[in-house]
């Protein structure tokens, strides 16, 4: 067992008069993979959100508690610094489609104004889309246009553009939930390679998901943390009644 | 037969007839109407462009012959001058309401966009009149301009808006997460994604104000000789349209039909430029 990397005390998140989650305290560990489960509205893409700081862009929302990245507490660190910090991969495939295939892997040093040399560049490129398994597919058409990759590949190309920056967590809301099979397939054998090298929490709708891939599963059930252990207990002998039930399909 | 009544199905379809024949005679029409203006422009104009129309200055009153070179370059000037003026106050305006949808000041942005639509050109004029051209105690190209900028704001204004609202959030989401700025999320990926739009709102602007005469009156007001300094007076192609049009010389007529011609040439222009861009520059999200 390694450090812990995040933690939230009593994270609390409500837009406007709708309490979504509702205090909660966890750990979350360095180098894992941890899959946040639940029905929908259960409050998971809240929490995986506030961990980027992106409720900010919500007028109404409102996020209270804590929540440390190692010892600091990310609300009172600059929001810029959380996010280069933090990545995180959409529902969607959304690439920069006025970017091209090679801009947007370098995206994030493109917007962060960090200047880079050709050949540091091409290096950065190289690496990511070979992390990401997309490099023998484009590597010959990296001048192209973003949008004509198929949606599979745009996301695997989502997830090069944050594992570029070289975060320290990356944050998944439901990477696959717009990907056919195949490429669901795809993004999940990625996902097994990264862990080990890269701290991963996963929203995910799917179970057999969040079994494959990962160390750690936390069930959230209307806005609390019914169960959080690891992925291997949760399934074969989960404590909460109601995990039972979700897993074995009776509500969901 | 049907169990159904089908009674009165022969007037159904008489009314649908007709409703039909109405829609697509009144589009025909209006069709018409714009080729007719076209048609009359082209056989009236036509024969007035020659060469003089764009090299020369006007002649004196009497003498035959001459252009309306200080009219093209007047008019040149001064929109490009207002574009240079509103395209940068029109776009980070049509950005903010765009970004901050729902808050109190930006209905009262859009509700005042909205009065600044319907004001009078010749209000707008006689306004920078009296705050510049009275002050400063001389006409200019530059006072023009800034009474066409005025003019060109709303729909620069609403097409920026209009454009970066159907931009969807996860496109802001995915800079902002990587680190991003504000203002390098909006410069290097609202802002080249929502082009095609903020281009031909700004477009529409220039084809808006390029035949404006009232705002100029009492501003650039006018100047027989040929001029490039924007703090001096200069001719407009509208305002020697109306000019020679209401003169009573026959060959200043002609001109005025030739100057007619190249405006609306412009403006044909213009839309052109808007089209092709529109397509070329359209963006998949």
């Amino acid at each position: 067992m390694e450090g812990t990397i995040l933690r939230t005390e009593n994270l609390r998140i409500s837009f406007g008069d709708n309490n979504v989650v509702k205090g909660i305290n966890m750990e979350i560990a360095e180098k894992q993979v941890t899959a946040f489960m639940g029905p929908s509205g259960c409050g998971k893409t809240t929490i995986l959100r506030a961990i980027n700081r992106l409720h900010e862009l919500t007028p109404e929302a409102k996020v209270e508690g804590k929540i440390f990245l190692h010892s600091e507490n990310i609300n009172e660190m600059e929001a810029m610094s959380v996010r280069r910090r933090v990545g995180m991969v959409f529902q969607r495939p959304n690439p920069f489609p006025t970017m091209s295939i090679f801009e947007n892997v370098i995206s994030g040093f493109i917007l962060n104004g960090i200047k880079l040399k050709t050949d540091e560049k091409n290096e950065i490129v190289e690496d990511a889309l070979k992390k990401v398994a997309l490099w023998e597919e484009v590597k010959d058409h990296l001048k192209n246009r973003s949008t004509s990759l198929s949606g599979g590949q745009q996301q695997r190309l989502c997830l090069a553009r944050a594992v570029a920056m070289k975060p320290e967590v990356i944050l998944l809301d439901e990477p696959t939930s717009a990907l056919d099979p195949l490429s669901t397939a795809k993004i999940e054998d990625l996902l097994y390679e990264l862990k080990g090298n890269y701290t991963l929490v996963i929203v995910t709708h799917n179970m057999q998901q969040a079994a494959r891939i990962s160390d750690k599963t936390a069930f959230f059930y209307l806005g609390e943390l019914l169960e959080y252990d690891d992925t291997k207990k949760v399934f074969t002998n989960p404590k909460n009644e109601k995990t039972q039930n979700y897993i074995t399909g009776r509500f969901g | 037969m049907t169990p159904f009544d089908i009674q009165g199905l022969k007037g159904r379809r008489v009314k649908d007839r007709i409703f039909t024949s109405m829609v697509w005679l009144l589009t025909f029409s209006c069709l018409a109407v714009v080729f007719i203006i076209l048609f009359y422009l082209f056989k009236m104009g036509i024969g007035s462009l020659n060469w003089a129309l764009f090299t020369q200055g006007p002649k004196p009153v009497g003498e035959a012959g001459g252009g309306i070179l200080n009219a093209i370059v007047g008019s040149l000037m001064v929109v490009v001058v207002a574009a240079i003026i509103a395209i940068p106050i029109g776009v980070s305006v049509g950005i903010y309401l765009a970004e901050n949808r729902g808050r109190k000041l930006s209905d009262y942005v859009a509700i005042a966009i909205d009065v600044l639509q319907g004001i009078p050109s010749i209000v707008i004029g006689i306004v920078i009149y009296i705050w510049i051209v009275k002050p400063t105690g001389k006409f200019s190209a530059l006072s023009g301009s800034i009474a066409l900028a005025i003019m060109m704001l709303p729909p620069i204004i609403k097409n920026t808006e209009e454009t970066l609202i159907l931009i969807p959030t996860t496109l802001k989401e995915a800079a902002l997460a990587l680190g991003a700025s504000y203002f390098r999320t909006t410069l290097k990926i609202l802002l080249p994604a929502g082009i095609g739009g903020i281009f031909s709102g700004c477009i529409i602007g220039i084809a808006r104000i390029a035949g404006e005469v009232a705002p100029l009156l009492f501003t650039a007001f006018g100047n027989p000789a040929l001029n490039f300094n924007v703090l001096k007076p200069v001719d407009t192609i509208p305002k020697v349209i109306f000019a020679y049009a209401s003169s009573p010389y026959d060959d200043w007529h002609r001109i005025a039909w030739g100057g007619s011609l190249i405006l609306v040439l412009f403006i044909i222009l213009l839309n052109t430029i808007i089209k092709i861009f529109e397509s070329r520059w359209k963006v998949q999200f």
